[in-house]
């Protein structure tokens, strides 16, 4: 449902811009995915492997006291945050892990931002048995040393990227010089619905269980199906992941919440929609911040997650189609709403997450009374403590 | 497009291999790329690459991406790299092709820059991240404007890409030596004379080999084999660890000393 056409594009957007060299190993990827999301023998071990490893289904949670404090709405917090490595990234790496070696790899890399993916892959390596490499910037691992450390527990070697803006985006680069390089026996854990084809198919896929599970749980806790889904969007793997079930549902709305930043000034936000425009980045077709000329602007978020130059190629049809919109948080907006569900229901959220549940309280007040509202809480928040500490002068 | 294939038949005629190098535009500074360039071609080369900085260069290996950087400080864009191609055909003959990414050629405008390009004097282009399947319209305005897009081949593409690539090719084709970025390797991989001998059977334009070129072994190595060799990363490390008032002269002279391994070896045949 709702794939891309055979050249890996949604409408207009997606593709496959990456040097010769990748082009036949994508082509292979493509064809051992294509088979594998049909063989059930597959399917199975991914569902036993979910189940018992990275905890799923995971709880779709009533916030009584946070919907209370919005103002009479009833809004379910999809508790992705539960999962193992504490983020829905999980979801992806032992989908991927299990396509690693099912190609007989027995090597994999991966990008890290806020350090939840790249965790979330060195969990999976840890588990399979594979070699596990994460490319991650400076500046990142400056802001989640946590991560980084736990990585390095879990046995993965973590790379400094030192080049550009020291964030996400080199990050990625140095995963992809790493791949084109290592090719032959390496598989490319990519973290979010982005890159060429098929990987924002494919992340999408191992995402999806997220709305599958949601759409599953509020029918049976709700008796309906909810008026508004909210989900913060740096690449977009968990908003795709919460709102790929319910696109045929015409009545649900749903809006991603990109990183506003400090304002709208160039370099001062990762607001895609508002400040980009159409362009080519690291393998694929989408909106860009970028400058005149084609360069890449840098991009800020108080979140490490949501602080890349590029939307998800999906995401960016599913705009232009007016089927889900877009919208966006600030840096400080984030915090607040950061504070508030801590206080409210005693869960610490992550700051990429808190960027939905602060669209929500902005909105909240605009909503029919009674109104249903899904919120992925994609993960936790305890990653961000210190930076949160550190930004408030708290002790 | 042209100034191409004269280029490669003037040097193969002469039983020596065409020697392709490299430079960042606007690398060490924009004042120098084309009394660079001019150095290169007094010291024997055929056909000059001008490298379009850009900021997310993820084919390129640590010394080019260096040299994207001090570029790019320098206020470089593709449309002053136009610039310095005008200066330079406005003295020269020599191939020019610019090896970019495709994103500032996509934001440019494929048909402005298609007409533009043709119009400061570039023969063609090599686009890193752009593969035959999503090249349709950019290889159309450059037909149009008798502009060659220069297809890349990998170790990896597999027997039946390679003749689909080779069908579209234009100019030349690119041979990339291994898989990887570019950058210099101190060794050549031991197949590859004979990969390279079996794609120039299949092909009707000429096979230059580029990544990881070095010294005039690896230029011996493949002369009588492929009919041209691009040499950047070693070049551009070359002049970056140059005095800038020698840089000029260095390029030359760095130049020269590949140039000597241009004739076939015993082993070299054609």
């Amino acid at each position: 449902m709702n794939d891309p056409d055979s050249s890996g594009r949604f409408g207009s957007y997606g593709g496959r811009y990456v040097p010769e060299t990748l082009m036949s190993p994508l082509a292979e990827l493509e064809e051992v995915f294509t088979h594998l999301r049909t063989d059930s023998g597959f399917s199975s071990e991914l569902q036993k492997v979910l189940r018992d490893y990275a905890g799923r289904p995971t709880p779709l949670y009533l916030a009584e006291r946070w919907s209370d404090r919005l103002g009479g709405i009833r809004v379910y917090l999809k508790r992705e945050d539960l999962c193992h490595t504490g983020a829905h990234k999980i979801n992806n790496t032992v989908g991927q892990a299990l396509v690693a070696r099912h190609m007989g790899k027995n090597r994999i890399i991966a990008e890290t931002g806020a350090g939840q993916h790249g965790v979330a892959t060195a969990a999976v390596a840890a588990r399979f048995g594979l070699r596990c490499t994460v490319y991650m910037g400076s500046e990142d691992m400056k802001r989640q040393a946590l991560n980084v450390y736990r990585m390095r527990l879990m046995g993965a070697e973590v790379v400094t990227v030192d080049a550009g803006s020291r964030t996400l985006k080199d990050a990625i680069n140095e995963a992809m010089r790493d791949w084109v390089t290592n090719v032959r026996d390496t598989h490319y854990i990519l973290g979010s619905v982005l890159g060429p084809h098929p990987y924002p198919l494919m992340v999408r896929y191992f995402q999806s269980v997220i709305g599958r599970e949601a759409r599953q749980q509020v029918l049976e806790q709700e008796g309906r199906l909810p008026d508004l889904l909210v989900a913060c969007i740096g690449g977009g793997s968990n908003a795709i992941g919460l709102f790929h079930a319910f696109l045929n549902d015409e009545s649900v709305r749903m809006v991603g919440v990109e990183a506003g930043g400090r304002g709208t000034a160039r370099g001062q936000h990762a607001a895609r929609f508002t400040g980009g425009r159409r362009g080519v980045l690291q393998g694929t077709y989408t909106w860009i911040l970028q400058d005149d000329s084609g360069n890449i602007d840098p991009t800020h978020s108080v979140s490490a997650g949501l602080d890349y130059a590029a939307v998800g190629p999906e995401h960016a049809y599913l705009r232009e189609l007016g089927r889900c919109e877009y919208s966006t948080a600030s840096d400080k907006e984030a915090l607040n709403a950061f504070h508030e569900l801590s206080e409210c229901e005693g869960i610490l959220p992550a700051l990429e997450s808190s960027h939905a549940t602060a669209y929500l309280r902005r909105q909240a007040a605009g909503l029919t009374p009674g109104a249903c509202v899904i919120v992925n809480l994609s993960g936790r928040g305890d990653k961000d403590v210190d930076s949160v500490r550190g930004i408030e002068g708290g002790s | 497009m042209k100034r191409i294939a004269a280029a490669f038949e003037r040097r193969n005629r002469a039983g020596e291999i065409a020697l392709i190098p490299y430079l960042t535009a606007g690398d060490p500074s924009p004042e120098m790329t084309p009394a660079l360039v001019d150095s290169l071609v007094e010291a024997g080369a055929d056909l000059i690459e001008l490298g379009v900085p850009h900021s997310d260069p993820l084919a390129d290996g640590p010394t080019n991406q260096r040299a994207a950087a001090r570029a790019l400080a320098h206020g470089v864009t593709l449309k002053s790299v136009l610039q310095m191609v005008r200066q330079i055909r406005s003295h020269s003959e020599v191939p020019l092709l610019l090896f970019s990414y495709y994103n500032p050629i996509l934001q440019y405008g494929l048909k402005k820059f298609s007409e533009e390009a043709a119009a400061a004097g570039v023969d063609g282009a090599i686009v890193t991240d752009l593969p035959p399947e999503e090249a349709d319209e950019l290889r159309e305005s450059f037909d149009e404007q008798g502009l060659a897009l220069v297809p890349l081949l990998a170790p990896t593409s597999g027997e039946a890409r390679t003749r689909k690539i080779l069908s579209l090719a234009r100019g030349f084709v690119y041979y990339v030596s291994r898989t990887g970025v570019t950058g210099a390797r101190s060794n050549l991989t031991a197949d590859l004379r004979a990969e390279v001998e079996a794609l120039t059977r299949l092909s009707t334009t000429p096979v230059a080999v580029g990544f990881g070129i070095s010294s005039p072994e690896h230029v011996r190595a493949l002369s009588g084999a492929a009919h041209g060799v691009v040499v950047g990363s070693a070049l551009v490390e070359h002049v970056a660890s140059s005095r800038p008032a020698e840089a000029v002269q260095a390029a030359g002279a760095f130049l020269r000393h590949l140039a000597t391994g241009r004739r076939p070896g015993p082993e070299g045949r054609r």
